[in-house]
């Protein structure tokens, strides 16, 4: 499935991240900072816009791309790769896929260049799953929409430029119209909450966000009013397998720091490697993260060429991240009482794999949407 | 045997409770934050009488048995694993000294940790011998009326806060018989505290490296006889195992319980969490798995009050409870989504503190080994 360009990407990326990322990658997770210069660092290879045209400033690049840039960095560092998932994909793709000419020109070159960070803005604190109950509201006023509502656990909140924010526009109650909003951090009655503090990704800031009667130009409705639902639809097969590379980097460094552990620990006075109870586990790992890495390659393969993957963008979002999980929790098993202490990464890489089961439609959602596909699709 | 707990245990429980809901509950995340030990907690552990649960009355002790103390054990994880954890810590080298100590050890040491008046400590793996535990390297030499220690223990839980450290070395070259225990105290000279680990949860519980460095322990601090040492350490593991299976089940039925509240009262699409089949079957497995676990640590509790082998059932006690705490918490997370990712719920931090049980008092890696080598004698 990948081409000699993939595969030059992959090195670039591999290279980038060893050099870039790795060093910070501790650091980011205990003291819960955020790196913008790393951003600006990404921009140079030309990723921030990774499936973007050229004439807006992006690499012009397929899904696989994406993924493969997804997997790179979520092997080094998972919240890197979270909060450039949220800009590349959830806010940059979204304006490239559903914006008009003119709202392409104005954001999208910043946001390809690293000068602006983006966000996407959909869940709301009592809305998750249930994405389209959502109560966060957009009031004609003039030539402004007003935006008044709340939106939860939005990755880059507290540090977004730009950022994309579905609101409802159905006139009367009940009416389930959605649209989307490009809405720039300085706009008045816009404000971030209280930033979360969570289990992983703790280098990928999270946090509140808050519109007070928030006044958004209605050129700035991206694309076509009403269209919130269709155009999420549009792009939400690629998040899922773009993020489902997250969860095959972080699988990929579990495995590499279990190899090399058993390899070099010694108990009874054999490596532990030599263990069936060890090598059980470094197969299984294996097995699941090429059933995983394969599986979404494909889905990533499909979308590029596309065609509609959203069955294989589930499937690859809840087998790969399941995957990750379990990969995780098999490496702290194998370091033991020192994978449970913060001198190795592997604790980290468990707390940060966790959000994969959760982010971008938890599990559950996925497994509800592959049945009800099938059941009225059928299998092809 | 009983599945019905007595008058006596169903009060303790009760008053074990209230305890933790007025003086635990609100103080340990601060603690955890702080990565402090919460000492205020333990001086009122102690004046309940629950340093020495199952320490004789003769000692200073409360005289629980077994089945009892798994139960106090179980109550405290609910709120806060790294108490249970320092209390069954400082049970260990109780216990130790109650089977194979001397009358004037039990009068002062035991008297001591049973009273809470001192902290005790677990010393046996080091950096190079976590489940090899029988290659440990820390050499004890015979030198007059002491023992000269020196070497590097690791992963010792209450370093640091404890008075009183049962530390295992090596006072001769065969593998199994040439190991010794010893009573350390704090303050002995070539005795010192190395690293602090940062783990990945219970910050309130420390584990530090202890240093020795020509470390002269009395003769009189030998626990049992010279080479005695690792069969103390066995047995001594055996039923920290059943603690470990309580203090997973403790924390599984917080998580749990934390879940099914949240599925109750969160409402997505029209209707709350608790009534998808997904969320059902999620609840429903977990309840299972908590009551699976509750019943084998019960047994194993029993088989030791009833002075039966039970090391075999300990394992399987200890494997099935660590990784249904696993399972539950990690699937709490789940239930609770978003929120559960986030701090301002527990069910993050039980994931966490989950994790270490099933690498602790013998991974449950050596379970298995243990009870396949049991099951094929």
């Amino acid at each position: 499935m990948l081409t000699k360009e993939h595969e030059l990407l992959r090195e670039t990326l591999r290279s980038f991240s060893e050099k870039e990322l790795k060093p910070l990658a501790r650091e980011i997770d205990e003291t819960e900072s955020f790196h913008p210069e790393v951003f600006k660092k990404i921009g140079h290879l030309g990723l921030l816009g990774v499936t973007v045209s050229e004439t807006y400033g992006g690499g012009g690049m397929d899904v696989l791309a994406a993924t493969l840039a997804m997997e790179e960095f979520g092997r080094v560092c998972a919240s890197t790769a979270l909060s450039y998932l949220a800009h590349s994909i959830l806010c940059v793709n979204n304006i490239y896929s559903n914006g008009n000419e003119e709202q392409k020109k104005k954001y999208l070159p910043s946001l390809c260049s690293g000068e602006a960070l983006g966000a996407m803005a959909m869940t709301e604190p009592g809305f998750g799953s249930d994405a389209m109950g959502m109560e966060t509201k957009a009031v004609k006023d003039g030539k402004f929409y007003r935006l008044t509502g709340r939106k939860m656990f939005i990755t880059n909140g507290t540090v977004a430029d730009t950022l994309v924010v579905y609101a409802r526009t159905g006139e009367a109650e009940g009416d389930r119209k959605v649209s989307s909003f490009i809405v720039e951090k300085d706009f008045e009655g816009f404000s971030v909450g209280k930033k979360l503090s969570k289990l992983g990704m703790r280098g990928s800031p999270t946090a509140e966000l808050i519109f007070e009667d928030c006044p958004v130009p209605e050129s700035n409705v991206l694309g076509r009013l009403h269209q919130g639902i269709s155009q999420m639809k549009k792009t939400l097969d690629i998040e899922r397998i773009t993020i489902s590379g997250i969860s095959i980097g972080i699988a990929q460094a579990a495995l590499e720091d279990s190899l090399s552990y058993a390899k070099d620990r010694k108990q009874f006075k054999t490596p532990i490697i030599e263990f069936q109870l060890v090598q059980k586990m470094i197969a299984d790992m294996y097995t699941g993260l090429q059933a995983s890495r394969q599986l979404t390659y494909h889905a990533a393969a499909v979308a590029s060429r596309g065609e509609k993957a959203t069955l294989l963008a589930c499937a690859c979002k809840v087998y790969a991240s399941e995957i990750a999980t379990q990969a995780c929790l098999h490496a702290i098993q194998i370091l033991g009482g020192y994978g449970y202490c913060k001198d190795y990464n592997v604790e980290r890489y468990l707390r940060d794999a966790k959000l994969m089961e959760i982010g971008a439609g938890t599990s559950e959602v996925q497994r509800i949407i592959i049945a009800k596909e099938l059941a009225q699709i059928g299998l092809k | 045997m009983s599945f019905l707990l007595t008058e006596e245990q169903k009060h303790l429980q009760e008053t074990i409770q209230k305890f933790c809901l007025s003086e635990i509950a609100p103080r340990i995340q601060e603690y955890e934050e702080k990565e402090e030990f919460p000492r205020v907690i333990f001086e009122k552990l102690k004046e309940m009488s629950l340093t020495g649960m199952m320490t004789p009355e003769k000692y200073g002790g409360a005289g629980l048995d077994f089945s009892t103390y798994a139960l106090v054990i179980e109550e405290i994880s609910k709120y806060a694993l790294s108490v249970a954890v320092s209390l069954s810590v400082t049970g260990l080298p109780q216990m130790i000294i109650h089977a194979f100590g001397n009358e004037e050890q039990k009068e002062t040491h035991l008297r001591d940790l049973a009273t809470g008046k001192k902290l005790g400590a677990f010393s046996l793996s080091e950096p190079g011998s976590g489940s090899d535990a029988a290659g440990l390297k820390t050499q004890a030499e015979h030198e007059g009326a002491c023992y000269i220690l020196n070497g590097t223990k690791c992963f010792v839980t209450n370093g640091q806060e404890a008075e009183l450290y049962l530390v295992f070395a090596r006072t001769s070259e065969d593998k199994i018989k040439g190991i010794s225990a010893f009573i350390v105290e704090k303050g002995m000279r070539g005795f010192s505290f190395g690293k602090k680990e940062k783990k990945m949860a219970l910050q309130s519980s420390p584990t530090l490296e202890l240093i020795f460095k020509d470390c002269a322990v009395p003769e009189k601090n030998l626990v049992g006889k010279p080479g005695q040492g690792f069969s103390i350490a066995m047995q001594a593991l055996d039923c920290g195992r059943i603690t470990i299976g309580a203090g997973s089940v403790g924390l599984a039925t917080r998580a749990f319980e934390e879940a099914k509240e949240y599925a109750k009262t969160r409402t997505q699409f029209g209707s709350s969490l608790s009534q998808f089949q997904a969320i059902q079957m999620m609840l429903a497995d977990m309840a299972t798995a908590i009551e699976v676990s509750r019943l084998l640590v019960q047994k194993a509790a029993f088989l030791k009050d009833q002075k039966l082998p039970f090391s075999k059932i300990a394992s399987m006690a200890k494997t099935v409870a660590s990784d249904t705490a696993m399972q539950v918490t990690t699937q709490a997370v789940q239930i609770f989504g978003g929120n559960g990712y986030c701090q301002d719920y527990p069910v993050e931090r039980l994931m966490r503190e989950a994790k270490v049980l099933q690498i602790v008092e013998g991974t449950n890696q050596i379970q298995r080994l243990v009870i396949a080598k049991e099951i094929l004698k």
